[in-house]
């Protein structure tokens, strides 16, 4: 009892010493781990005065299932994935950020703000996104390869040496932009066409490896491989004669975003700390330390020479769209997953 | 229990039997909440109706098993036929084990008979060394062999040089890198029960056949291999189960084209189908298959030993 009530008291006075915090500026960032440098934290801190507090979790279902635990109202910025920034506005967890709310929400670049996960930018701004697409060994094919084609329905040189990651999701994704359909498509005639293209394609792959996507390619084992941008861009480091390749039909992007959480105990820091984020300077120095790209505008100037000029990073102009894998209703998923067994019983 | 009656006296014996009661119970324990609670889950699991992303909803159905044996077409409005999707990727496993099965006993059953012949002081040191490799972490092992196998590794690379072939063999991301796999995976669960029951052995009971004109193939045949049978029964029983149930193997050397029931299973728990009652009705499907052969074994053993 006695020490029930040391514990009690004790969180009282943490409470009590958080609201004085809270009146002199502070914020609490719930963030993926390893995932912000230190050096901009205190940038802000010494640009604003407001102290900053950082929790860390590993997946996005982990940070959503302690926010729904009772999380909600500790944190006033949460930094999720692309879809589950949409399953969070969905649970009612998100506040919105009013029209003028944010100075510079001007700069993030067009083709980031009317978002399929969030339209038009109600209740997040970008972090950092990359891409996943697929990379060709040059050695072993010259030709054109910024085309699906090249992993649907490859060219003799690519025939049977392609690796493709074993994941439906990214799968169903890639197949859905080779035939310019929706992903959660409920046409059935687009449905079956689907099916008999990947069983079509099948027969030219080697493999589905998703861990060993960057090693096949090193080792020579694939000369074709579905993979993410960044380990393209070591594939090449390590030696491997790889392009990758932005297809015109488009390409698959990821991106992490920083919401506004709903009951934010410091609102106005969080929103002041969204519009350092969003300072073309500030996404600088995230993305020169994280090495993805920032989805904001002003930013290409300030970076490293490497990364600015990095090809894996900086799709061409005759790029395709770049699709979030989008989620789809339970009927429709059971036809994708279906699809997906068929291909590989 | 002849001491506590020589000491009179019932009271020992209830204290006995309570002692024993007591004494088993970390064996009760394992059994029910190790081995039987987890698989009466998977039971319930297997009867409930899924819940969308994973998880279930407390409702009985028996949809996981008719999705697991009717086929109703991609939209699950025909009408239903046989699927046999799931019992190709089951028969799949069942082949690839089978084969793992034979390549261990074929390697396995001279390795055990080799050590089993060394002088005795030698004898824990081979077995010794069968186990070194089993040290390093099976996913290590896994990927070792990828390496050993692939068309630029060192196999190819001996076998080019030797001038034996002049392009490299595509090993891996067949079906005979994944069967290479498993039996390198459970190699020694092979050799150490048929190690034990070849050291039992009385090799007079060779000798004898020979003396009467047996020759060695017959030897063999007839008198080692019935005598050592429980040992290689069980060594296929080990290599066999775990076989069936692996999906390392399949995924890293067999380029995972194809599931297996381990890949099919987990892919209902961990990947994007979240569907657990499937996945935990496919677990209890091949559950009844492995009794089923176990049982076949055991009855056979039965009857061989009424026999003689």
């Amino acid at each position: 009892m006695k020490h029930l009530m040391k514990t009690t008291v004790a969180a009282l006075a943490l409470t009590l010493g958080a609201q004085a915090a809270q009146a002199e500026g502070e914020l609490v960032l719930y963030h993926w781990f390893e995932y912000m440098p230190q050096e901009l934290l205190d940038k802000f801190t010494a640009e604003t005065g407001i102290k900053v507090t950082m929790d860390t979790f590993d997946s996005n279902e982990a940070m959503l299932a302690s926010l729904k635990a009772g999380a909600l109202g500790t944190y006033d910025l949460a930094v999720p994935g692309d879809y589950m920034v949409k399953i969070m506005a969905g649970e009612g967890m998100l506040d919105e950020i009013k029209d003028g709310e944010l100075a510079n929400k001007g700069n993030i670049q067009p083709q980031w703000l009317d978002v399929a996960f969030d339209p038009g930018r109600m209740h997040s701004i970008p972090y950092q996104w990359g891409s996943t697409s697929f990379s060709v060994n040059r050695d072993v094919f010259a030709g054109e390869i910024n085309s699906t084609d090249i992993l649907f329905n490859p060219p003799a040189e690519l025939q049977g040496r392609i690796n493709v990651l074993d994941s439906q999701g990214e799968m169903m994704a890639m197949a859905s932009l080779h035939m310019g359909i929706p992903q959660c498509s409920t046409d059935r005639d687009q449905l079956k066409a689907l099916n008999a293209m990947l069983q079509n394609a099948k027969s030219h792959w080697a493999s589905f490896n998703s861990d060993t996507a960057k090693e096949v390619l090193v080792s020579g084992d694939a000369a074709a491989g579905m993979i993410y941008n960044g380990f393209s861009a070591k594939a090449r480091d390590e030696g491997a004669n790889v392009e990758y390749a932005y297809p015109t039909q488009g390409y698959i992007a990821w991106m992490d975003n920083v919401v506004l959480l709903k009951d934010a105990p410091n609102r106005d820091s969080a929103l002041a700390f969204m519009d350092f984020l969003l300072e073309p300077e500030n996404a600088a120095i995230l993305t020169n330390w994280t090495q993805y790209s920032a989805g904001i505008d002003g930013v290409a100037p300030l970076l490293d020479e490497a990364l600015r000029t990095l090809p894996e990073a900086n799709p061409p102009a005759s790029a395709g769209p770049a699709a979030f894998i989008e989620v789809c209703d339970e009927a429709t998923q059971a036809v994708y997953d279906k699809i997906w067994t068929g291909l590989k019983k | 229990m002849a001491a506590g009656a020589a000491s009179g006296g019932s009271a020992t014996t209830d204290t006995y039997k309570e002692a024993r009661t007591w004494l088993l119970m970390p064996a009760w324990v394992t059994l029910s909440f190790l081995i039987l609670a987890p698989v009466l889950l998977m039971l319930v699991y297997s009867f409930l109706t899924k819940e969308f992303r994973g998880g279930v909803v407390w409702e009985f159905s028996l949809s996981a098993y008719d999705q697991f044996f009717f086929d109703r077409g991609l939209f699950g409005d025909e009408p239903a036929k046989i699927e046999w999707t799931y019992i190709t990727i089951f028969w799949r496993s069942i082949w690839q084990a089978g084969a793992a099965t034979l390549l261990s006993f074929l390697i396995g059953f001279p390795t055990a008979y080799f050590i089993a012949t060394q002088p005795e002081r030698v004898r824990p040191m081979w077995v010794f060394l069968i186990t070194i490799p089993y040290w390093v972490n099976l996913l290590i092992r896994t990927v070792s062999m990828k390496f050993l196998l692939r068309d630029q590794g060192p196999l190819n690379d001996f076998l080019i040089s030797t001038g034996l072939i002049d392009s490299p063999l595509h090993i891996v991301n067949t079906n005979f890198a994944v069967q290479l796999g498993l039996f390198y995976s459970y190699l020694p669960f092979m050799v150490l029960p048929i190690y034990a029951a070849v050291e039992r052995y009385n090799f007079t009971l060779s000798e004898a056949a020979a003396d009467l004109y047996a020759t060695k193939m017959t030897i063999l045949r007839r008198v080692l291999l019935p005598a050592v049978k429980p040992g290689v029964i069980a060594g296929c029983i080990l290599v066999f189960v775990p076989s069936m149930g692996s999906f390392l193997a399949p995924d890293l050397l067999g380029g995972a084209k194809n599931f297996m029931i381990g890949s099919l299973i987990e892919e209902q728990f961990k990947g994007n189908a979240g569907n657990w009652p499937f996945g935990a009705a496919a677990s209890m499907i091949l559950l009844t298959m492995v009794l089923i052969i176990l049982l076949i074994f055991a009855r056979q053993q039965a009857k061989a030993e009424k026999e003689t």
